[in-house]
Formats: C-alpha cells, sequence, structure tokens
C-alpha cells in the first residue's frame, strides 16, 4: 500500500493548473470565442456527470470537449494560436464551473477524476500544441493529421488508464493489475466513443467551425444515455438478486442479513485475490444465492448454519441450490459456484472456494459471541486440509485485518 | 407474415420496380465510383455487424442510416440510391418470406435515400457542403431528412396496412391519420440524429481529412447502440429473474402453480381497461405476479396441509402479504408494486388483513390484484374446491362488490372479459411439465425447530 501516490498525482495536477493560470494571465486569451465555446461545451459535460453509476467515464462530453480542444489546430480554417497553457486554463476553469451544482447537492467536486483530466488535457496539449506551433507536423496534413490526433488519443486513453488504476490502488489497496485490467476493458467501449469523438471534434471545428461541437455531441450524449441505461438496468438486477436472497431469511431458514454479510465479504476476499470486475458480479450474485437451496428443504436448518452439517448433507442442498439459481435466468457461472459450495476445496473453482470460506467464517463468528471472529478464523486455519483452501483463508484474514471499511459494513 | 396477401405482393413488386426505375440514369451521372464502392462496403459491413453475435442490436435493421445519408448528401441521387442496395439485398433476413424481405427492404431504402438526395440537391444543400456552410447545410440537411422518414413512413404505413391491419399495435384504437402521424414521429427523433451525424461525415468526407475522419463519426453511435443492445439483454435476464422469484412459490404449493403468471396477466387486463398509461401496466403486471411470493414464509407443511387450519395456522398463513412486502421492498423499480403485495388481501369494508384498511386507504394497485386474484382463485381448481366456470366467478365478484372489491375493478374485468375472453397464457398443467426440484426430506430430526 502506498499511500502517498494519490497526493503526489494531486500535487503534480495543482502545480501543472498553477503554472498554466499564470502563464495564461501572463499572455492573456487567445481565440476567446473559440475558448468560450469549448468551455461551454466542456462545462455542460461536467452538469450531465452522475457519480455513483458504475461506469468507468462518467462525463464523456466533458472528458471529448477538453480533449478536442487540446488538439485543436484549426477553426474554420483559420489557425489557432492558443498554447498548451490556455487549453489546461480553460478546462480546469470550465470543469470547476460545471461542478457547482454538484458541490451545491453536497456531493463535492471529486479530486481524482478532475486531477486525472488536468493532466491528460496537459499531456495531450503539450504533445500536440507545442510541435504543432512550431511546425513540426507540417508533413502530416490530411488523412495523416487525422490519424495521428488517432494515435496521440489512444496512448492517452492507456495512460488515463494506468493512472486510474494507480490512484484506485494507492486509496483502497487493491491489487493493481486487475483494476488496470478493469479500467482496460472499457476502452474499447465509451472509452472508444470519447476518443473518436474528441478526434474528430478538433477535425469538424478545423473544417466547420465552431457549428461541429453541438452536432458532434449529439451521437457521443446518446451514447451516454445508453449506458446510463444499462448500469441502472443492471442495478435494478442487483436488488432483485438481493431480495431473491433474502427469501431465505423471511422464510426462517437464515438469519437477517447473513447473504448480504457473505457477499459483501466474499467482493473483498475476491478483490484481494485479484478477480476482476465481471468475476466479481457472478462472485456477488452467487454469495447472495448460496442458501437459496435451503428453500427446497421442508425444515429449516436450524439458524441456518450449514457449515455444520454432515458433508452429503451440504453438498445436496448445495445441489438444489444450483437448480433452483438455473431457473432463474441468472449468469450459468452464478449456479455453477452454487452447486460447488459444498465440494473439498481442491475441486472447486475459486469464486466457489470464496464462498465456502466466507459463509463459514460468517457463521462460526455469529455463533462465537464476543471473540468469535478470531476463533472462526483460527478454526477455518486448522481445518484448511481439506475443506477450506488455505489461500483463501489467509485472504479473509488480510481483508479482516486491513479493510476497516468492509470491517465496519460487516459489524453494523 | 407468412404468406403474403396478393395485393401486398404487388405493393413489394411496385416499390421494387421505382427503386429500379430511380437507379436507371446511373450511367449518364458520372459518379464518382470509388465512393460510392466505399460507401456501399461500409453500410454492407455495418448492417453484418449490428446482426452479429457481438452486437446483437434488438431491432436489427435501419441502425446504419448515417452512412446512407452522407451518401445522399454527397452523391448524385442515383449514386447514393446505389449504396444502399448491397447491404439491403445481401445481410440475412430473419424471417419468411425471405426473397421478397430482401426486396422490400431494398425497395423502400433505395427511394428514401433516392428522395432525400433529390431534395437536398434541390434546395442547394451540394454547394453547400462544399463550400462548408454550416447553417444552410443544417437546413438543407434537415428538409432531406424529413423526405426521408417520410417515405419510409409511407412505405411502412403501407405495407402494414396491407398485410395486418391498421399500422400500430394499438389494435384499432387509433387507425387513421392519428397512428400514421405518430409513426412518424415516432421514427423522426432518431433518424434527425442519424441526419446529423450523416452531416457531418459528408463535410468531412469533403474535407482534407477525407473518408478517414468521416468513419470516426460512426464510432460513437456503434457504442451506443452496443450499450443499448446490452441494455435490453440485461433487462430480459431481469424479467426472467422476477419470475423466479415467482417459482420459489411454486417449489412450496403445488397447487397454486401457474396462479401468479394468471393473475398478473388479469391485473394487466384490468389495468389497460382502466385506461391506464404502460409503464403503471406493466408494474400492476409484477404486482400480479409477485402479489403471494410472501408464502415464501410461510412453513410448507402448513401450504400443503390437507384439511381444516387452526385458527393458529390461519394467523401464520395470513403473514404472508408482510412476509411478501418485506421480500420486495428492495426493489425500487417495482413502485406500487410493492403496496399491492402488502394490501392484496384487505376488503373494501375493512374487514380484511393485514391491517384492516377500508375504501380509499386501500392502494388502487392493490385494489386490482385483490380483484384478479380472487377471479383466478376462483376459476382454476384448488385442493379445496373444482374450478368455476368464468361467468358463475364474475357473478360472485359483482355480489362481493362494494363490500370486499372495488366496484370500479370488478366493473372492468366483467368488460374486458365480455369483450375479448379469459384465456390465460399458463395454466395449471404447463407448469407442472417444467417444475423445480421437489420438496425435499427435512435435514434435521427436529422439525420445525425455528419456529
Amino acid at each position: 500500500m502506498r499511500p502517498g501516490l494519490h497526493t503526489l498525482v494531486h500535487t503534480c495536477a495543482a502545480v501543472l493548473a498553477a503554472g498554466s493560470l499564470g502563464t495564461t494571465l501572463h499572455h492573456g486569451v487567445e481565440e476567446r470565442g473559440t475558448a468560450l465555446a469549448f468551455g461551454v461545451l466542456v462545462a455542460v459535460g461536467e452538469l450531465t456527470r452522475r457519480n455513483g453509476t458504475r461506469i468507468r467515464q462518467a462525463a464523456p462530453l466533458a472528458a471529448a470537449g477538453s480533449l478536442s480542444y487540446a488538439l485543436l489546430g484549426e477553426a474554420g480554417g483559420r489557425p489557432t494560436h492558443h498554447g498548451a497553457a490556455q487549453v489546461v486554463t480553460v478546462v480546469l476553469a470550465a470543469s470547476l464551473l460545471g461542478s457547482v451544482p454538484h458541490v451545491g447537492r453536497g456531493h463535492g467536486p471529486v479530486l481524482d477524476p478532475l486531477a486525472r483530466r488536468v493532466l491528460t488535457v496537459g499531456f495531450v496539449a503539450v504533445c500536440f500544441q507545442s510541435p504543432y506551433g512550431q511546425g513540426t507536423f507540417d508533413d502530416w496534413s490530411g488523412p495523416a493529421h487525422a490519424l495521428l490526433l488517432l494515435a496521440l488519443l489512444s496512448l492517452t486513453a492507456l495512460c488515463d488508464a494506468v493512472l486510474a488504476a494507480a490512484l484506485a490502488r494507492s486509496r483502497t489497496g487493491w491489487p493493481f493489475l486487475p483494476m488496470l485490467r478493469d479500467e482496460l476493458r472499457a476502452v474499447p467501449g465509451i472509452g472508444a466513443a470519447v476518443v473518436a469523438t474528441s478526434a474528430v471534434m478538433a477535425l469538424g471545428v478545423a473544417v466547420a467551425g465552431l457549428w461541429a461541437l453541438p452536432v458532434l455531441s449529439v451521437p457521443l450524449l446518446l451514447a451516454q444515455l445508453s449506458y446510463r441505461r444499462y448500469a441502472a438496468v443492471r442495478a435494478t438486477y442487483r436488488q432483485t438478486i438481493a431480495s431473491l436472497a433474502r427469501a431465505t431469511e423471511v422464510a426462517g431458514y437464515t438469519p437477517a442479513g447473513h447473504a448480504h454479510r457473505v457477499a459483501a465479504l466474499s467482493q473483498a476476499v475476491g478483490r484481494d485475490l485479484g478477480l476482476t470486475e465481471p468475476e466479481l458480479t457472478v462472485l456477488e450474485y452467487a454469495a447472495l444465492m448460496h442458501d437459496i437451496g435451503q428453500l427446497s428443504l421442508v425444515d429449516p436448518v436450524p439458524a441456518g448454519a450449514t457449515a455444520g452439517l454432515p458433508v452429503t448433507e451440504q453438498r445436496r442442498i448445495a445441489l438444489l441450490g444450483g437448480a433452483v439459481v438455473r431457473q432463474t435466468g441468472v449468469d450459468p457461472r452464478v449456479a455453477r459456484i452454487v452447486e460447488r459450495q459444498a465440494d473439498p476445496y481442491r475441486e472447486q473453482p475459486l469464486a466457489a472456494r470464496i464462498v465456502r470460506v466466507v459463509n463459514a467464517y460468517e457463521e462460526k463468528s455469529r455463533e462465537g459471541g464476543p471473540g468469535g471472529p478470531l476463533t472462526a478464523l483460527e478454526e477455518l486455519r486448522l481445518a484448511t486440509a481439506g475443506e477450506y483452501a488455505p489461500e483463501v483463508v489467509e485472504a479473509l484474514a488480510r481483508v479482516l485485518s486491513r479493510d476497516t471499511e468492509v470491517v465496519r459494513a460487516y459489524g453494523s | 407474415m407468412e404468406a403474403l396477401p396478393g395485393r401486398a405482393r404487388a405493393l413489394v413488386a411496385g416499390v421494387a420496380l421505382t427503386g429500379l426505375l430511380c437507379l436507371l440514369p446511373l450511367p449518364g451521372v458520372g459518379a464518382p465510383w470509388r465512393a460510392v464502392a466505399l460507401l456501399a462496403a461500409l453500410y454492407g459491413g455495418c448492417e453484418c455487424l449490428a446482426r452479429s453475435r457481438l452486437v446483437g442490436t434488438p431491432h436489427p435493421g435501419g441502425t446504419f442510416y448515417p452512412v446512407l445519408l452522407a451518401g445522399a448528401f454527397l452523391l448524385p441521387a442515383p449514386a447514393a440510391a446505389l449504396a444502399a442496395l448491397p447491404g439491403a439485398l445481401l445481410v440475412p433476413v430473419a424471417r419468411r418470406p425471405y426473397p421478397a424481405r430482401r426486396l422490400w427492404r431494398a425497395g423502400r431504402l433505395v427511394l428514401a435515400v433516392w428522395a432525400a438526395s433529390r431534395v437536398h440537391r434541390a434546395t442547394g444543400g451540394r454547394d453547400a457542403v462544399a463550400d462548408c456552410d454550416v447553417p444552410l447545410a443544417l437546413g438543407t440537411a434537415g428538409a432531406a431528412v424529413l423526405v426521408f422518414c417520410l417515405v419510409l413512413t409511407l412505405l411502412d404505413g403501407a405495407l402494414l396496412a396491407l398485410t395486418a391491419g391498421p399500422p400500430l399495435r394499438g389494435g384499432g384504437r387509433a387507425a387513421g391519420p392519428a397512428a400514421w402521424w405518430r409513426l412518424f414521429l415516432r421514427s423522426l427523433a432518431p433518424i434527425t440524429v442519424h441526419g446529423l451525424a450523416g452531416l457531418m461525415m459528408a463535410l468531412l468526407w469533403r474535407s482534407p481529412y477525407g473518408p478517414v475522419a468521416a468513419l470516426l463519426v460512426l464510432l460513437p453511435m456503434g457504442v451506443s447502440w452496443w450499450a443499448f443492445a446490452q441494455y435490453h439483454r440485461e433487462r430480459a435476464a431481469h424479467r426472467a429473474t422476477i419470475r423466479a422469484l415467482v417459482q420459489a412459490v411454486d417449489i412450496k404449493d403445488g397447487y397454486t402453480r401457474g396462479h401468479s403468471e394468471r393473475v398478473g396477466q388479469a391485473s394487466m387486463m384490468i389495468a389497460r381497461e382502466l385506461g391506464m398509461d404502460e409503464e403503471r401496466v406493466e408494474v400492476l403486471r409484477f404486482a400480479g405476479i409477485l402479489h403471494d411470493v410472501g408464502k415464501l414464509g410461510v412453513p410448507t407443511r402448513l401450504l400443503t396441509k390437507d384439511g381444516p387450519l387452526t385458527p393458529e395456522e390461519r394467523r401464520v398463513i395470513e403473514l404472508h402479504p408482510e412476509y411478501g412486502h418485506e421480500m420486495v421492498r428492495g426493489i425500487s423499480f417495482l413502485g406500487e408494486a410493492r403496496a399491492a403485495v402488502l394490501h392484496h388481501h384487505e376488503r373494501l369494508d375493512g374487514t380484511g388483513y393485514p391491517y384492516g384498511l377500508a375504501g380509499g386507504q386501500i392502494p388502487e394497485s392493490a385494489r386490482v390484484v385483490a380483484v384478479a386474484d380472487a377471479f383466478d382463485a376462483m376459476t382454476s381448481t384448488r385442493s379445496y374446491s373444482r374450478a368455476r366456470p368464468v361467468p358463475v366467478a364474475l357473478k360472485e365478484l359483482q355480489r362481493c362488490a362494494g363490500t370486499h372489491f372495488d366496484p370500479r375493478m370488478v366493473a372492468a374485468l366483467v368488460r374486458v372479459i365480455g369483450r375479448v375472453g379469459w384465456h390465460p397464457a399458463v395454466t395449471a398443467d404447463d407448469v407442472r411439465s417444467r417444475v423445480l426440484p421437489a420438496p425435499a426430506a427435512p435435514v434435521t430430526d427436529r422439525p420445525g425447530a425455528r419456529r
């Protein structure tokens, strides 16, 4: 864990912003009309930001607008003269202005995305505006110019993904590589739309003047809307699965909140073991529904504690649960995990091992009263020979000792 | 639409012939063949991609109009129409009759693109695009988009009228000019967005940056279609899961198989008859489907018990609305359906449970579901009674209207069943063939330990 990294990134962004602001104040703003148009675009894009949804690119229009301003060499056929410093200043001011309503609603400007935007836009502007001003790209005219912009933007998207993963790692302490993989997975989707729109905006403004900005914003806004609806229906789906999982609690088969706690802790352990976002979703669903097989029993297991039952009985319940999950039309991988949660760990997939260990820990620590968690962990360690996977138990121990947020949610 | 009526065949043939006539002057117009070939390949490739498993657009067809409209803004009318031809002819169609469908798709696109291109040319759009005069180009493109949309609407409406009656799903409620007008407006918004993208493509195509830059305009639109397809896929999966919540009840209560689906159907019919909007109708269908989900919380041996229940046992069973509400209250999209789950056993005179609400205190959704529930309970076979015929059940409902049930809902059910009849989609026998694992034996020797 490197607590200093995000502070370092913020400092770099702040230094860059202050330097740009100073330079711009000293030299004055070139081409005010263009600067104002792009500033309005970025501010409007920032206004459409919705935090809290699980979308990587929460404000695609603002990102595309700032990148295209950094890549602007001509407007309506006439060359522009704004330097890298002015780009950073305009983008920063517009982003801050656009997040005023969010601050008013008490969400506050989110520092990490802002720092990332300042750094990426600064990077692109320095890479493009200075050589362009000196005439380095004069040979790259026509289609080659479009390809040059595309290459530069793709490079930036990759750097941004690395930066985002590093920032998240520094904030949460989760492993870096799976998070980088998750960031990169978003690049072909909304990331590509942002890259293409910023390139085409820069070219469109060069050809058709500022009219191109509103016209080209429409497809990107449409993409943002589609993504948001997709995220909304996914959130609804999660709620439904969580409710389905609560059926066992309402029916008195398992104690209240058990499925929810197992799911939260399983996700934390899965993250520690380096699972990616889609795998974590499958793991979450499986953990939520791991006890669903008990619905098929005529009478409940005492306190829903399946970890204490004979192995054959545990497996029978797991198979019943798998059959129920298969009926629900949820991803078949979820059913496989639920089915195999009672197998010896050597035959299990990783997600099933996690569900088994976390479920056993939850049941044992609940029985144990105060001091139960420690005893439970100890019991799991001793039983690792056949039932519980040692690496998962160790990950659980790490998560419990480190992740104060999860533990707090777990305790409440 | 397995076999087309003769008049529809004539229409398809006529449209195809007119399309050919539009293409006839092709050799004389001096078309830029490379641009035509590029656009045609682009359109065909995009349509193929949209149908592939990777994207899987829910409403395939017409997704890549920007390419065609860019062609209409760039090329002479016959050449622009030609660019639509290979994609429309070659991309596979989903349903029979295949050749007629292909021919129809090609014919209507050729006509629409040709007309749009002519209008664009006539209003001076060609010079506007060449000079990058954006305000004028926007105006002419707007005119072309209107014509494009109009031609497509007219052709589609005519074909629908010839094959399946009035052009809208509403079924006779809104035939005539209003229906055509709505068909037009519904397609105008997306085609306008396509037109803007097409115009930008045309401007960039003509610019020094060339077709490469124009291609980039398509990418955000493609991404948004992909996300839209994902949305539909996820929504379908979600629906399936809601059904599973219900099937979980069937595990426990063998006598009520299919009951939930049928109550959902009856609730939907009542809601439609009362003139509620589509979204509310959908919520009420879910309310009907989920109304008994709380039975999951009732011990299985009470639900399957033969013989009369003791007062104690009856009280336990009467807890199921509260159990159900406890389960579904976390699902926010269900809205008022949650209240319906909690209150579907309330009676108008205040003698129901769980809270003994009376009259207007009972949520409207619960009053709908109560009628639907009672109706299906009477018309299907239960452990304690045989099924009654539909007219007898309706009579019984009307007798209890005002004391147990809201007379408005009962009247609506009587009206709609009098008009379209009662054809339950799922009967008890259908469901039995795809049952869930049967209730298993107890695993402990302490039966009912936690009760």
